[in-house]
């Protein structure tokens, strides 16, 4: 008993060692709901938190391997770009580790298509 | 015919210096990579993997190890080494010193085999040689208990990995290939992970850097779920959405080889702690 309580503690003492953006816990009713943020955040699916931080995360834990997906519509205004980018980001930067999402098969056309239309509105 | 044989001696000589500088370049250039990457870790402190990159993750593995939960496990381990073979002989008569201070030298490259061959292969072979069934590698109920003592026999040693000659280099270089080939349907290497991002966080977890990561095993994972080196090779190349290979696979063999040299110099600290 004593020891199951101590790693238990151990897991919340590491756990709240590692800082959560301030923006995480915002309630975000511009783009929460919508089907591509089902997309990015699925461990199965996109899996875009395991690497980046993004608005309306509620809490969830996003990785810090890759820039924060933030004024996305300011910073990509041409759409195709941003999709190719999420399409297979080794194109442009072959030493990428963003996983080729449609290249290999890890999304669907469609799912992308959804994925770009949710991250438009962060 | 005196020149010949100067000339070949010469070509010999010529061939072992080139396999002795390659991997120690490499150990340096990643040493060096890490010290300035990660210039607040010690490098003895390498061996906590990612535990080493955070203070409070750090202290709580320091009382954990105190009195670890998984105390009774290596408790069995050390049975089962000490328990004498139908013949009478123990582990302890395979290898050199009882035991004491040999795993640091693992994995060795066995020319007659002609390849890698790990700690675990030789407990093996001392159950072949002794007439006992062998375990299977990847079984953490037996190698896995077992180890999880006779790894503590070499605790404080110092990883003492060689590559010598040209066949020992060829497994070194197929190492090194495999840690540094993407793969999987998420197309990672070994390197993207705990090279190019040891320290960032995937999700919540802050990956380890590759600089001592052969130094402690088996882990307990959460205290009580005992994982081998090799069996974590296999979660990690599932990860990434790859077949994994097989442990004890000559892949496998290379990669911890390739990786094992890189920890030349740290101190191995068996049965750990982690996350
Ligand atoms: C394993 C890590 C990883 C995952 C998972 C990942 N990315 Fe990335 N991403 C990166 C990195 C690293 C970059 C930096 C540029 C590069 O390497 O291509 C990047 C760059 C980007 C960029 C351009 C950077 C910017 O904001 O200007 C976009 C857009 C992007 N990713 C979207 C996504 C989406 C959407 C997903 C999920 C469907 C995703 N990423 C999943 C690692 C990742
Ligand atoms: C997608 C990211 C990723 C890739 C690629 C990856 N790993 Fe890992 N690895 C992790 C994570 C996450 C952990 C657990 C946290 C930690 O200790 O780094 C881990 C842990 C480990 C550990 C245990 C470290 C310790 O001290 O407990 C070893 C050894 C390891 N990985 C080796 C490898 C090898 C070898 C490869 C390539 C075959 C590889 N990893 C590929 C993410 C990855």
């Amino acid at each position: 008993m004593r020891q199951r309580i101590s790693l238990l503690m151990v897991a919340v003492v590491l756990g709240a060692s590692v800082a959560a953006p301030a923006w995480a816990e915002e309630d975000d009713e511009a783009h929460g709901g919508m089907p591509g943020q089902a997309v990015a955040f699925s461990k199965k699916l996109g899996n875009c938190l395991a690497c980046h931080a993004m608005p309306g995360t509620k809490g969830e834990m996003a990785g810090s391997i890759a820039p924060p997906l933030i004024a996305m519509k300011l910073r990509w205004p041409d759409r195709a770009k941003l999709r190719a980018q999420i399409w297979d980001a080794t194109a442009a930067n072959p030493k990428s580790v963003m996983p080729p999402m449609g290249k290999h098969k890890i999304l669907t056309d469609q799912e992308i298509d959804q994925v770009v239309d949710f991250i438009y509105t962060l | 015919m005196k020149k010949i044989a100067l000339a070949l001696l010469g070509a010999g000589l010529m061939a072992s210096a080139v396999a002795q500088a390659a991997p120690e370049d490499d150990r340096k250039q990643i040493v060096a990579h890490f010290k300035s990457k990660l210039p607040a870790v010690k490098y003895q402190d390498y061996i906590y993997g990612a535990l080493a990159l955070d203070k409070d993750s750090k202290s709580q593995y320091d009382s954990i190890m105190e009195f670890p939960p998984f105390e009774s496990v290596v408790e069995a381990g050390k049975e089962m080494w000490n328990k004498p073979f139908k013949n009478g002989k123990t582990f302890a008569s395979c290898f050199p010193n009882g035991g004491k201070n040999v795993a640091g030298n693992y994995p060795r490259f066995d020319a007659s085999l002609n390849k890698v061959v790990t700690f675990e292969a030789d407990i093996n072979q001392c159950l072949k040689a002794n007439g006992e069934t062998e375990f299977k590698l990847s079984d953490v109920n037996t190698m896995g208990i077992l180890t999880s003592y006779a790894r503590t026999l070499s605790d404080g040693m110092k990883m003492n990995v060689k590559v010598e000659g040209a066949a020992a280099l060829a497994a070194y270089e197929a190492g090194k290939e495999f840690y540094f080939r993407r793969r999987g349907q998420l197309n990672f290497s070994c390197a993207s992970c705990h090279v190019d991002n040891a320290g960032n966080r995937i999700r919540a977890e802050v990956l380890s850097p590759t600089l001592g990561q052969t130094t402690h095993w088996p882990a307990f994972r959460a205290g009580e779920r005992l994982t081998t080196l090799q069996n974590r090779y296999k979660g990690c190349n599932s990860q990434v959405r790859a077949v994994p290979f097989e442990v004890g696979s000559d892949e496998f063999n290379n990669l911890e080889y390739f990786m094992s040299y890189q920890d030349n110099g740290l101190p191995l600290k068996a049965s750990v702690f982690r996350k």
